[in-house]
């Protein structure tokens, strides 16, 4: 790296303590570039053995890279901590300001260890850090503290407000961190590990100048990749109708999870699907900073209040595919305002939405059922109701009994609690994104490092191998690769939709341009190296390839591949952990 | 003359594009000595200002130079002349529309000097370098 490249930089803070100290760790970036690479070894220095996830010494790891600042689409901060949710790994990405505001206020990692005996909120102005009573703003929604924090802090246009609501705070397990208001620290509950340590908000500035190798081989290297991306048509589609666009092409295939995935297939499909959003509801779209897609959709969302005529508010909700999918189709909601007002509820209290729309399923069909009754639910779900599912989502959060403290936990151990396993649609205690494309899909999620989609993209592997012969190996091995490769980009903090401009070559090459040399080879160990790093902190804390449970529901509703056999699968995540554990060798 | 023009705001999405490319016109990342900024009119969901020089034509910025380190430019605006400048800060209080940043490291202001470099990495269409005295645009 360059020399007094602030990158190496690393700000610890004590939350116990109410110290800070910075670090010079040119050791770590230098070897593992920032970001996931740089997050994980951090983790294991921090993280002691099998502590609780509510450990005041559960430490939140924030990295950047080298990129950020520099390249566009290099947008991503990596946070890293012990999961409360699956009482492990604990990885989630999130672009809007952040990566720029903690790269920019000169650091390449943040540490945060400890906890405040009363809330508190930090701010971040480049080299000074600052404690500030949070007790004004704790127990307010995540929208109310963001507000305040905006008028309250300076740093407007350069800063990032990372903030909580009060599922964070009430320690629900997939609680979320929600920053610039639309996007989100979203998956494995670092929402809760915020609220135990009594941390409301992060405010971080900076705005910093950042040097380069040769000022003029990188005006001209940028050019080109910027250029490179505004040419890539898979990027324009993400512009047009953002994420939402596969809505209609996954239902089309069957591979739509609708109804707590008691099919694949959504009837009503067309009345969620992106061009719908779009026509309908599209308010405004946002970008991350340095981001030239601007993928971010904001649905206007004009509602009548019901006590007065000609009385309305409106407000700007962010949609994704995901939310959809799982505030949709999965819950059998069809009518896009329904899907609008519910996740403007979850984005109060501060949920993932992902988690919390699996949950939900899993409670109606569990009702359905009749192994819980209106005893525990204390009202009635339903298909497609979603002002019963909004008042469920409150009571997950206020937690009035003992039945919503478990969906408190995560559908894992709600359904260890009331049965339904079968239909329990987690993977690795994580509950599954939207995607019923194939094995390729489900080997991800169960391999995946963070049981996310986003570790291997097996939902792509289905969809391009659709229709053709491989084996259980084969598939391995091509997610193998993949997940690898995705530690390099998910290192430099690139935004996983850039991932085909940022290929190996280009990589190397503004590398070079920030200070670092490296190969096509080095490259590509360092990937397989950061993801057996972090596989060893999954084994530490008792994971096992073994005990991975396949909910049976996957197994019943018939994919794009036909139906899926649980010995291929068992067979492949074999394969999987033999490549992991450096028993098969790949060329 | 050319100077850049903001065009229409509300295309704005806030990607601080324009902002990396001023920057990088010295051939730097980082945002540190922009001449553009881009904030959000509180809260993102409000959309974007962008904020640049107008290119004034009578400029206030100048008018309360104590040094006459900023020289008009033809076709608006003005000229720093950084040896001139003795780093006072009269011009930042004097532009209305907050046009005029900071660069800490010299204490000396940064201003657009409207070569048009940030336009061509706006994705959006919000800002554009337009000829100066073409009389169908209204700054
Ligand atoms: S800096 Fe401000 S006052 Fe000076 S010319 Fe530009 S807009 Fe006018
Ligand atoms: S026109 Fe030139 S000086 Fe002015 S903001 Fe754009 S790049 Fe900077
Ligand atoms: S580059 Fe264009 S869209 Fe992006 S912030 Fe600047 S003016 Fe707005």
């Amino acid at each position: 790296m360059l020399l007094n490249d602030p990158l190496a930089k690393v700000l610890y803070i004590d939350l116990s303590r109410r110290s800070f100290w910075i670090e010079y760790r040119q050791d770590l970036f230098e070897k593992y570039l920032g970001g996931v690479g740089v997050a994980s070894m951090l983790l294991k220095e921090e993280c002691p053995e099998g502590i609780d996830p509510f450990d005041p010494k559960n430490p939140i790891i924030f990295a950047v890279g080298p990129l950020v600042g520099l390249f566009p689409m290099a947008s991503k901060t990596v946070a890293m901590f012990k999961s409360p949710l699956t009482g492990n790994l604990g990885e989630s990405h999130a672009g809007g300001r952040s990566a720029a505001s903690i790269r920019l206020a000169g650091y390449g990692a943040i540490v945060i260890k400890g906890a405040s005996d009363i809330p508190i909120y930090l701010t971040i102005y480049n080299d000074k850090v600052r404690f500030h009573d949070g007790r004004a703003i704790w127990g307010t929604r995540s929208t109310v503290a963001g507000r305040a924090l905006r008028e309250k802090e300076p740093g407007s246009g350069i800063r990032c407000i990372m903030r909580i609501g009060v599922a964070g705070e009430r320690l629900v397990r997939y609680a979320c961190v929600i920053t610039e208001t639309f996007r989100h620290f979203g998956r494995l509950g670092l929402g809760a590990v915020f609220g135990s340590k009594k941390l409301k908000a992060i405010v971080i500035a900076g705005n910093n100048t950042l040097q380069v190798k040769k000022g003029k081989i990188y005006k001209e290297a940028y050019k080109e990749i910027f250029k490179r991306i505004l040419s890539l048509s898979a990027l324009k589609k993400y512009h047009d109708l953002g994420t939402p666009v596969n809505i209609l092409p996954l239902n089309k295939i069957k591979a739509l999870p609708t109804r707590n995935l008691k099919t694949a297939f959504f009837e009503e499909a067309e009345k969620i699907s992106g061009e719908h959003f779009a026509e309908n509801h599209l308010g405004r779209r946002l970008a991350c900073t340095h981001c030239p897609i601007a993928c971010i959709h904001l649905a206007a969302l004009r509602q009548p209040y019901k006590d007065e005529p000609y009385f309305y508010k409106t407000t700007f909700i962010s949609y994704d595919y995901e939310l959809i999918y799982a505030l949709g189709s999965m819950l059998g909601i069809s009518d896009s305002v329904g899907i609008l007002r519910l996740l403007d509820e979850i984005e109060i209290l501060g949920l993932d939405a992902i988690s919390t729309g699996v949950v939900l399923a899993w409670a109606t069909e569990a009702f359905e059922k009749g192994l819980i009754t209106e005893k525990e639910t204390e009202l009635r779900p339903k298909w497609g109701d979603y002002e019963s599912y909004i008042n469920m989502v409150r009571k997950i959060v206020t937690q009035p009994n003992d039945f919503y403290k478990t969906l408190a936990l995560g559908v894992d151990e709600a359904a260890k609690r009331y049965g339904g396993e079968e239909f329990a649609l987690a993977f690795g205690k994580n509950e599954m994104p939207g995607y019923h494309t194939g094995p390729g899909s489900y080997l991800g999620f169960l391999t995946g490092a963070r049981h996310s989609h986003l570790d291997s993209a097996g939902y792509s592997f289905d969809q391009k191998y659709l229709g053709k012969e491989f084996t259980s190996k084969d598939l391995a091995i091509a997610l193998f690769k993949e997940e690898s490769y995705r530690q390099i980009l998910c290192s430099l903090v690139i935004c996983l939709f850039a991932r085909s401009v940022y290929d190996c070559q280009t990589v190397l090459r503004l590398l070079d341009i920030a200070g670092f040399t490296m190969n096509e080879k080095t490259l590509r160990q360092l990937g397989e190296e950061i993801l057996k790093n972090k596989y060893q902190f999954k084994i530490q804390e008792g994971f096992s390839f073994k005990n991975l449970r396949i909910p049976k529901r996957i197994l019943e509703t018939i994919s794009p591949h036909g139906q899926l056999k649980e010995d291929f699968l068992r067979e492949a995540i074999n394969v999987y952990q033999q490549l992991l554990e450096g028993k098969i060798f790949l060329d | 003359m050319t100077r850049l023009q903001v065009i229409d705001t509300e295309r704005c999405v806030g990607c601080q594009l324009c902002m990396y490319a001023c920057q990088r016109r010295f051939g730097k990342g980082g945002i540190g000595s922009a001449a553009i900024f881009v904030r959000s009119r509180g809260g993102m969901g409000r959309g974007f200002r962008v904020v640049v020089c107008r290119a004034c034509s009578d400029p206030p910025c100048a008018a309360v130079c104590p040094v006459d380190a900023l020289r008009i430019r033809k076709g608006g605006g003005v000229i720093l002349q950084p040896n001139k400048c003795i780093g006072c800060g009269h011009c930042q209080e004097a532009c209305t529309i907050g046009a005029i940043f900071w660069d800490d490291r010299a204490n000396k202001p940064v201003i657009c000097v409207h070569c048009g470099y940030c336009a061509n990495f706006c994705p959006h269409g919000v800002i554009a370098l337009v000829k100066e005295g073409s009389k169908d645009v209204i700054k």
